[in-house]
This record gives structure tokens, C-alpha cells and sequence, in this order.
């Protein structure tokens, strides 16, 4: 079937068995993003020690993409430099917007080129980057945290650049 | 224009002679196929109706003949199109039980009819003392209850915050009903307005405004109603309702967006002060100041949606020709028959009344793995979208409720006078199989 494409076996795997769950300390920033349209929600923590991805931890809900999603992003950042693990996000976030023209580099974004499927599907583009998001948000006000808090996110969360699909 | 020809000439309508299949002839989109082949399995009207043919029609022929703009000039044009918006007021009137076509007030939705109750009521602090039935401020109260849509919820958050009045609601029961057990402890004599859902979107609950009523004029308090699901589903009668003010929406009655109504009862928009200021709402206007126009016009501030009007007008006169009685009586039939059918997909959860009774067509549920684990609403839509079967997932603009059954989201399945039990079959297998693929 054609949804195969996004419902990827690793993305299930991930969704069903998801890393790095659970809130913990120690932390140098915390941020709760949602999407309004369909109730995701994600309280999501970093600490970040010599402009390294020391730990991110998080507790969410949501459907089966944005639980992978959140998985595979911290299993991915934890352990790389900042700089670098924000290159990934322009790398995910660019897939994600691709709409089903670009399948990802696989040695750069491991298992999160799986998702590569879900870009072919406007409504759940915003799923797959929730926890993205956060991450992305948190790390900011971790690294500069008086910088941060002049660039808080949208007041949805969700990245503004991403089609509105569902009215609430 | 003859609007309800094609409806009369296809089909026999009233009880006894409701024929669904006739009915979905005159909605054209219904015989539309989806994802290449599949016939599309529409379940998500509490969202939106579809359109029947009269509808497009109406709207067509007003542009192709009569556009112009309305209670101005007095050209042949202008006066035709003045005569189809009027039109549509008395028409809606009748269809509400209303007998006086100024109580009908046109507005963009239900939120803007909502909405503008909400400010009429902030800005009578500084109007004269005609308003006082209207004014609010600390210390006083608004009711409304925790099944509320956003648009009969957040207009009220924002009353309380500019005027310093206090917010309280009736709770829920587990079956998704009104807690009326404490009900004189909710509304006391603090109350100035009670706004609550005459059915829910999300719940399919259908309240007992009767007793909300009663209790609301012991105190004095201003009653409003949200029949934004009600109004397209069920014969509607305001003075049996017993409401000071009903809002309703157009696109969910078959009309096109963009078109809602606020009624009132006459004596008390006589003294309401107006919403937005503009064009068509004013009797004098200098530099200095401005006297207001009488209701209906004094909330109808500017070009209104002429053409959406109209299309309201054919919406009314085609579910009246059906009859709102067979209409009722027919979803009636069909979410019995769903409730029984969802009944078979094993550990799932209905979010709102289990059974048939006070209930309309919209039934929200939550459904699980074989290993008991909840699968996200998102999931099932999509999986649901797959086999050509729209359904509404999310927290359907009443996240409140979402938190009371502690649920992040639901599935919601709405119907309406197009719906079949074939779909509701289809709705069902689609769930088995969106079970199947979360179970592997």
C-alpha cells in the first residue's frame, strides 16, 4: 500500500520502542512545544557541555510519526557538537519540505531519511518535526539563554514555514 | 428563481418517503472518487456539510444575473439583489421558528455570531443606560459549560478578561453529559449571561436547555445558544428553546462558508449596542458622532456576504422541501446504527453519550492495538484517508473535553443527510484494519 512510504517499518520500530524517553536531570534548558491542529504535545530538555549535545530528554504524545520523530532526533543530536547537530536540522527540515522529491542522505541523517516518505504528506509534515522544534528551541536558549528569550517560538510551536492543513 | 425544482422533480421528500440515495444525487461531489478509484466515503460534515446542486446554483445565478450591492442604489440590479438577501432572512426566520425577520442578524459564522453577543456586552458600559440589561463587570458572572467549542469559549475568556468578570462552567459527567447536580451553585444570581452548545461537535451530546433556561431566567441572566451542530440536524424552534439569542452557521446547513446568523429576540437587540462600527449600521453620522440603525442592520456593519446569502436562502428551502423532521429522523437511524457497529471493533472507547438517546450524529472515539495501547487519531485519519474515508481527527476545537476524558485527541465520524449505512460498514472495516496494521 502506498502509505508503506511513510509508515516505514524503522519508523514503527521507533514508535513503538522509543529511545532516550523520560525527563532527566541534569539540564540547562527546558521548552513544551504542540500542534494545535491535532493535540502532539512535547516537554523536551538539553543539556548542552562544551558545545557538545551532552543528553536530550523528553516526555511526549502524539501519533506514531511524531513519537518516531522525537526518537530518532535525540539519538541522532545526543553526542554531537551543536553546530553540527543543528546542520542536521536544515538537513531533516529541508527533507521534510521536499515534498516527496528528495529521499535525504543516509549518512548524514541515519534513520531519519525514513521519514523522507512522510514530506509527501502535507498534514504530517508537522509531526515528523515537532520534536525538531523543541530541540532546536531548547538548544538556543541553552547555549545564549538571554538571546533565547527574544526568539521564542511562534505561539504554536510549529515552524511557520509549514502549510496550515487542518482547521481547528 | 426555482430552486427547489430539481429537488421536488427527484425525490419524494418527508418521513416516510426519505430516500438517501435520491438525496445523494443532488450533491455532486459525493459521486466523486478519491486516491484514483476509491468512491469517496465522507464522514466529517460536523466539520463541514456538503453542498446539493440548488445550493451552487443559487449562487451562480446570482452572480450570472443579479450582482450588485445591497440597500444601495436603486438601480434595477441593486434592488434584485437586495430582494434575494432580504429573502433569505425571512426564509431563515421561518425555518427557526422566528416571527419577526428582524430578530435575524447576518454574520461571517457561529464564532463572529458569538463573538459579536461577547462585544455588544463590553460596549455597553459605555453606552446609555438602554444597555444596562447587557452591561458586565466585576463580580458579575458568565456561565458556560466545559463542552464547548473554542468559538463559544475563548469569546468569553476574552469578555471576562476586559471587564474583570469571573468565567465558571458546568461540568461533565463520564457519559459525556451536563452535570446538572450542582447546577443552582453554578448559575447564581452573579450569572449576567449563560452561553452553552445545543449539540456537541466533539460529544454528540444534545444538552437540556430547557432546564438551563429555567434556571438562567430565575437569576436574570441572558441566555445564549450555540446551534452550530443543532440548526442542520433537527426541526429548531427558538421560542420553544426558550433562548434570548441562537447562533448558527451556513456551512454546515448545506450553505457556503462565510455566512452565519445571530438571532435575537427583538426587544433585546432593540438595546444591544452595536459590534463593529461602518457602512449600513448608522442613522445619522457627523464629525462628532454617530446614531445607530435599527436591528437587523446595526450588526451588520458593511458590504455583507451577499452572494453566501443567498446561497443560504437555497440551503434553507432545500432541506425544508426534504424536511427537517425526515433529516432528523434519519441520522437519528443512522448513529444508532453506528454506535452498534463501532460497538463490534473490540476496546474501543466512545468520547460522549454510549447510546442513541439526546444524541446526534457525531461520535468520537478512541481506538486501541491488540495490545490495549491507544493508536494517535492522526494514525487512524490517515490510515482511514487511505481507503477513501474522511474523518475529522484532533482535539475538533474543544480541547477542554480532550482533557476531561484524558485523551490527547480523537477519531470523530459526523453525519448528516447524505449518509448511508454502506459507509458506516466502510468506516468500520477501515477501523479493523487500521487495528490489524497497528497490531503487527
Amino acid at each position: 500500500m502506498k502509505l508503506d512510504s511513510m509508515y516505514q517499518e524503522i519508523i514503527l520500530d521507533h514508535y513503538r520502542n522509543p529511545l532516550h524517553r523520560g525527563l532527566r536531570d541534569p539540564f540547562d534548558a527546558e521548552v513544551h512545544h504542540v500542534n494545535p491542529t491535532c493535540g502532539d504535545e512535547v516537554t523536551l530538555r538539553v543539556k548542552v557541555s562544551d558545545g557538545v549535545v551532552e543528553d536530550v530528554s523528553y516526555e511526549s504524545e502524539g501519533c506514531s510519526i511524531s513519537q518516531a520523530s522525537a526518537s530518532v532526533m535525540s539519538d541522532l543530536v545526543i553526542g554531537k557538537k551543536v553546530d553540527e547537530a543543528l546542520e542536521l536540522e536544515r538537513e531533516f527540515l529541508a527533507l521534510m519540505q521536499s515534498r516527496g522529491t528528495a529521499e535525504g542522505n543516509e549518512d548524514v541523517l541515519e534513520d531519519a531519511v525514513a521519514f523522507a516518505g512522510v514530506s509527501k504528506y502535507p498534514a504530517r509534515v508537522k509531526c515528523a518535526l515537532l520534536s525538531w522544534m523543541a530541540w532546536k528551541d531548547a538548544t538556543a536558549k541553552a547555549v545564549d539563554p538571554a538571546a533565547a528569550t527574544g526568539a521564542a517560538p511562534t505561539p504554536a510551536g510549529a515552524p511557520l514555514d509549514v502549510p496550515e492543513q487542518e482547521k481547528p | 428563481m426555482t430552486l427547489t425544482e430539481s429537488l421536488v422533480a427527484g425525490g419524494t421528500p418527508g418521513a416516510a418517503g426519505f430516500d438517501v440515495e435520491q438525496v445523494r444525487k443532488d450533491f455532486p461531489i459525493l459521486a466523486r472518487t478519491v486516491h484514483d478509484d476509491l468512491p469517496l466515503v465522507y464522514l466529517d460534515s460536523a466539520a463541514t456539510s456538503q453542498k446539493p446542486l440548488a445550493v451552487l446554483d443559487a449562487e451562480r445565478a446570482y452572480y450570472e444575473l443579479h450582482n450588485a450591492n445591497v440597500h444601495r442604489g436603486i438601480h434595477v440590479l441593486a434592488e434584485e439583489a437586495t430582494g434575494l438577501y432580504e429573502a433569505t432572512r425571512d426564509k431563515v426566520a421561518a425555518f427557526i421558528g422566528a416571527t419577526d425577520r428582524r430578530e435575524v442578524v447576518f454574520t461571517k459564522n457561529s464564532t463572529e455570531a458569538l463573538n459579536l453577543v461577547a462585544y455588544a456586552m463590553s460596549n455597553a458600559e459605555t453606552t446609555g443606560a438602554e444597555a444596562q440589561r447587557f452591561r458586565i463587570g466585576p463580580g458579575d458572572e458568565i456561565v458556560i459549560t466545559e463542552m464547548e467549542h473554542h468559538s463559544n469559549l475563548v469569546p468569553w475568556q476574552m469578555l471576562a478578561r476586559r471587564t474583570g468578570a469571573t468565567l465558571r462552567w458546568i461540568g461533565l459527567t463520564d457519559d459525556g453529559r451536563l452535570n446538572l447536580d450542582n447546577l443552582d451553585a453554578v448559575i447564581t444570581d452573579r450569572a449576567k449571561v449563560v452561553s452553552m452548545v445545543h449539540q456537541s461537535n466533539i460529544l454528540g451530546t444534545v444538552n437540556p436547555v430547557a432546564r438551563i433556561v429555567a434556571r438562567a431566567r430565575e437569576v436574570g441572566a441572558l441566555t445564549v445558544l450555540d446551534g452550530s451542530q443543532s440548526v442542520p440536524h433537527m426541526p429548531i424552534d427558538v421560542a420553544a428553546l426558550g433562548v434570548d439569542f441562537l447562533a448558527f452557521t451556513g456551512h454546515k446547513m448545506c450553505a457556503p462558508t462565510g455566512v452565519g446568523v445571530l438571532w435575537g429576540r427583538h426587544e433585546l437587540l432593540e438595546v444591544m449596542p452595536p459590534f463593529l462600527g461602518g457602512g449600513e449600521m448608522i442613522e445619522i453620522v457627523t464629525m462628532e458622532g454617530s446614531t445607530y440603525a435599527a436591528p437587523p442592520h446595526r450588526f451588520e456593519a458593511g458590504t455583507p456576504m451577499i452572494s453566501q446569502v443567498v446561497g443560504l436562502g437555497a440551503a434553507v428551502d432545500y432541506l425544508t422541501a426534504l424536511g427537517m423532521p425526515a433529516i432528523a429522523e434519519h441520522e437519528h437511524a443512522i448513529t444508532g446504527y453506528a454506535l452498534d457497529a463501532l460497538a463490534t471493533v473490540p476496546a474501543t472507547r466512545i468520547i460522549g453519550p454510549p447510546t442513541d438517546i439526546d444524541r446526534g450524529g457525531a461520535i468520537s472515539f478512541v481506538l486501541h492495538d491488540d495490545a490495549g495501547r491507544a493508536i494517535h487519531p492522526h494514525d487512524v485519519g490517515q490510515l482511514l484517508d487511505e481507503r477513501g474515508i474522511a474523518v475529522r481527527v484532533g482535539h475538533h476545537c474543544a480541547r477542554p473535553v480532550c482533557l476531561r476524558f484524558g485523551v490527547p485527541a480523537t477519531t470523530r465520524a459526523s453525519f448528516h443527510l447524505y449518509t448511508t449505512t454502506g459507509e458506516v460498514d466502510a468506516l468500520v472495516e477501515g477501523l479493523h484494519g487500521v487495528r490489524r496494521f497497528f497490531s503487527r
